[in-house]
């Protein structure tokens, strides 16, 4: 019940474990339920505070359902058009060298129409971070297939499934990320239980210490939930992202330049 | 024994915290919120270990918990490093 | 305020008149004929501690000069016409995010690849938005190199003080031709974009640049204010006229072919026709007052472009019911010469009888 008083709880003893993250607007979101944005929300902003990054962070939000990022973190931010948050992050990280600049994007996004971006910001090697949401679907739209839509996987564009042989097989994105040059970081994590939530913020850690190191681009894929498109109860849609998505994506640490000294790219900004 | 705080009117009863919580602590209410979310509900305050896996792993931050002070501070895996 | 002289291709005075005016950001890709823009500049930028980027196409490039133009940082990107199509989606988004960004389109052929010739067929999508929703870009039609390097520094100042991105429309020829060029380093307000510019929310809140606008009512606001800022810019519309006082006929013509139709004008003035040239140099906002004044009983008035008739629309607009507009089409593919202009022009004179 929500009838216990707070002030009455702080001075009987107790302590608050896992506060919120001051970075993190106190404002309902606007995320369907039982959609992983929120959690992903919450890694980021704990990463961002717990490395000592909030006051020169500039984050570039993507579009897509999480194009509100902006709502939800006290965060100097712009908005890049669909695609083009790696192409702009880079702008902004040029433009700034001592800024801590990361995009937050969608799959349709980053590995659809911002393939291109995406891949040769990686490549060059860019000293900044991208938190990858891959969900299977285009969400904001209504659920078509992504690139990363699974083999049969029923989308409002795929309603037969998709076709291996006409549409194609999803993108491993961090697996393609950890095969460029200039990534020095490249992992994929899911956020379905807690053991889970504990290694996603460790990787997402990972790629912005990164940035923060000047070792280069730094890449964390999220496996994530869309019970509204994948037409499932929020708790079918977390199971399905251990029992199909995980199989397909599976998670792990696909480049570290930490532990692999032959990874590195030359530090330095210019 | 530990506190867990339901924000109901954030909680939009996804349920993800009833299977995140190892000791089964919370569970689907009867109740809507004004969003016309059936809301979740702490059901075994006393089995509440202060993991705070329910608080991580919602979406929505609509979960609070807190540790009583005097409390071992065993099973706290889920504080902030 | 220094200055000197040097003997510049025009795609080398914009990059010294960027470097000049405080540019510390250049993305480009290549495509000919600018290419001189990103291979000196790949050079020069870093001189002055400045960043390249080659990047990986003009979609990359525009996006990457909206993300120096979000902190504040003075940036360009250089293209000719395929390219600059490329880019019209990061124009949109820059207009609707009131960001300060510098494109320059030296333009070449089209429709399609074209040519790698000059032509004045980008001029709609100058002038006219040229990306999706209403907006307008500051335009700007430099006729020689060294008004592409002048150009330059007005570009930046223009973006930054009206928060607008700005085109500065150039052709094959002028990026090719080579001019003595007097540089000159103006006072850079290092303050400009203080007020909203992305460094990090620091000790103040955070700051968001976006051009999505969901809320009620919100999108017409924001769309009323812009169209406000592009009427508050008139004022900055410029005419250069040479002999129009006794002209009875007025050539209007932009950029290179203003030029060309100046020295054709002036062969004309010494067979004893009284013909005069206006070179709109800003091509939005469209100097329309301007015309107008030049518009007396009588007169009358020849567009000539080397395309198949786009600025004419606006002359006609800006004149209409008061002169006759008639109007020579250069076809881009051929490169224009003087001569070729005189029976046009004679053309025109006789009509009035």
């Amino acid at each position: 019940m929500t009838s216990i008083n707070l002030a009455a709880l702080q001075q009987e003893g107790y302590t608050e474990v896992a506060t919120l993250p001051e970075v993190l607007a106190d404002r309902p979101m606007h995320y369907c339920p039982g959609c992983h944005h929120g959690i992903a929300h919450r890694l980021v902003a704990e990463a961002l505070e717990e490395l000592g990054q909030v006051e020169r962070t500039i984050c570039v939000s993507s579009i897509g359902c999480s194009v509100f990022i902006y709502n939800y973190m006290h965060l100097d931010t712009v908005e890049a058009p669909h695609g083009r948050a790696a192409a702009v992050a880079t702008g902004v990280k040029r433009a700034r060298p001592d800024a801590f600049v990361f995009t937050y994007q969608g799959d349709g996004d980053l590995a659809s129409i911002g393939l291109a971006e995406s891949m040769h910001c990686a490549n060059r090697g860019e000293k900044l971070s991208i938190v990858f949401i891959n969900n299977t679907v285009y969400g904001m739209t209504g659920g078509q297939m992504a690139p990363t839509t699974l083999p049969g996987q029923k989308t409002t564009t795929s309603p037969g499934g998709r076709c291996a042989s006409t549409e194609g097989l999803p993108l491993k994105m961090a697996e393609i990320m950890a095969g460029l040059g200039g990534v020095a970081y490249s992992a994929r994590v899911a956020t379905t239980s807690l053991k889970r939530i504990v290694e996603a913020k460790k990787a997402i850690k990972a790629a912005f210490q990164c940035q923060i190191d000047g070792r280069g681009f730094g890449f964390v894929e999220l496996l994530s939930a869309c019970p509204t498109n994948w037409r499932m109860t929020p708790l079918q849609a977390n199971e399905r992202v251990e029992k199909e998505l995980i199989p397909y994506f599976p998670l792990g640490v696909f480049k570290d330049d930490a532990n692999d000294p032959a990874c590195s790219v030359s530090g330095g900004d210019s | 024994m530990h506190h867990v705080l339901i924000n109901e009117e954030r909680c939009k009863g996804c349920l993800l915290c009833t299977v995140a919580c190892p000791k089964e602590v919370l569970e689907q209410s009867a109740r809507f919120n004004q969003q016309g979310y059936k809301v979740v509900e702490v059901a075994r305050q006393d089995d509440c270990t202060a993991c705070a896996a329910c608080a991580r792993i919602c979406p929505d931050f609509a979960i609070r918990v807190f540790r009583k002070k005097s409390a071992k501070p065993k099973g706290a895996k889920g504080e902030q490093a | 305020m220094t200055a000197s002289r040097k003997f510049l291709k025009g795609n080398e005075a914009v990059v010294y008149g960027a470097l000049a005016a405080g540019c510390r950001c250049y993305f480009g890709y290549p495509i000919t004929p600018q290419n001189d823009i990103p291979e000196l500049m790949s050079s020069e930028m870093v001189k002055v501690g400045g960043q390249f980027v080659q990047a990986e196409s003009e979609v990359g490039a525009a996006n990457m000069l909206l993300g120096a133009a979000a902190c504040g940082v003075r940036a360009f990107t250089s293209s000719s016409s395929p390219g600059v199509s490329l880019m019209q989606e990061a124009i949109s988004y820059m207009a609707g995010s009131e960001l300060p960004g510098v494109i320059v389109n030296m333009a070449r052929g089209g429709p399609g690849l074209g040519d790698i010739g000059s032509s004045q067929g980008d001029y709609f999508q100058a002038v006219k938005g040229g990306g999706h929703g209403d907006y307008r870009c500051y335009v700007l039609a430099p006729a020689t190199c060294q008004e592409a390097y002048d150009h330059m520094i007005e570009a930046f100042d223009v973006a930054y003080a009206w928060r607008v991105p700005v085109l500065v429309l150039g052709d094959a020829i002028l990026g090719q031709m080579k001019e003595p060029v007097t540089t000159w380093t103006p006072d850079v307000n290092a303050d400009a974009g203080k007020d909203w510019r992305l460094e990090g929310a620091s000790g103040r809140p955070e700051r968001l640049l976006k051009s999505l606008f969901l809320e009620d009512g919100a999108l017409a606001g924001h769309n009323a204010k812009l169209q406000t800022r592009y009427r508050d810019m008139q004022p900055l519309s410029r005419l250069e006229t040479v002999g129009v006082d006794d002209a009875e006929l007025v050539i209007v013509a932009f950029g290179t072919i203003g030029r060309i139709a100046r020295s054709a004008a002036s062969q004309l003035r010494k067979q004893g026709h009284k013909v005069g040239v206006a070179r709109p140099v800003t091509l939005f906002p469209f100097p329309v007052a301007q015309l107008q004044a030049l518009a007396v009983p009588g007169r009358r008035f020849l567009t000539i472009e080397q395309n198949c008739g786009q600025m004419v629309e606006d002359v006609r607009l800006a004149l209409a019911g008061k002169a006759e507009v008639a109007f020579h089409g250069h076809l881009p593919g051929n490169l224009p010469n003087p001569d070729e202009f005189i029976q046009p022009i004679l053309d025109a004179l006789a009509a009035k009888a």
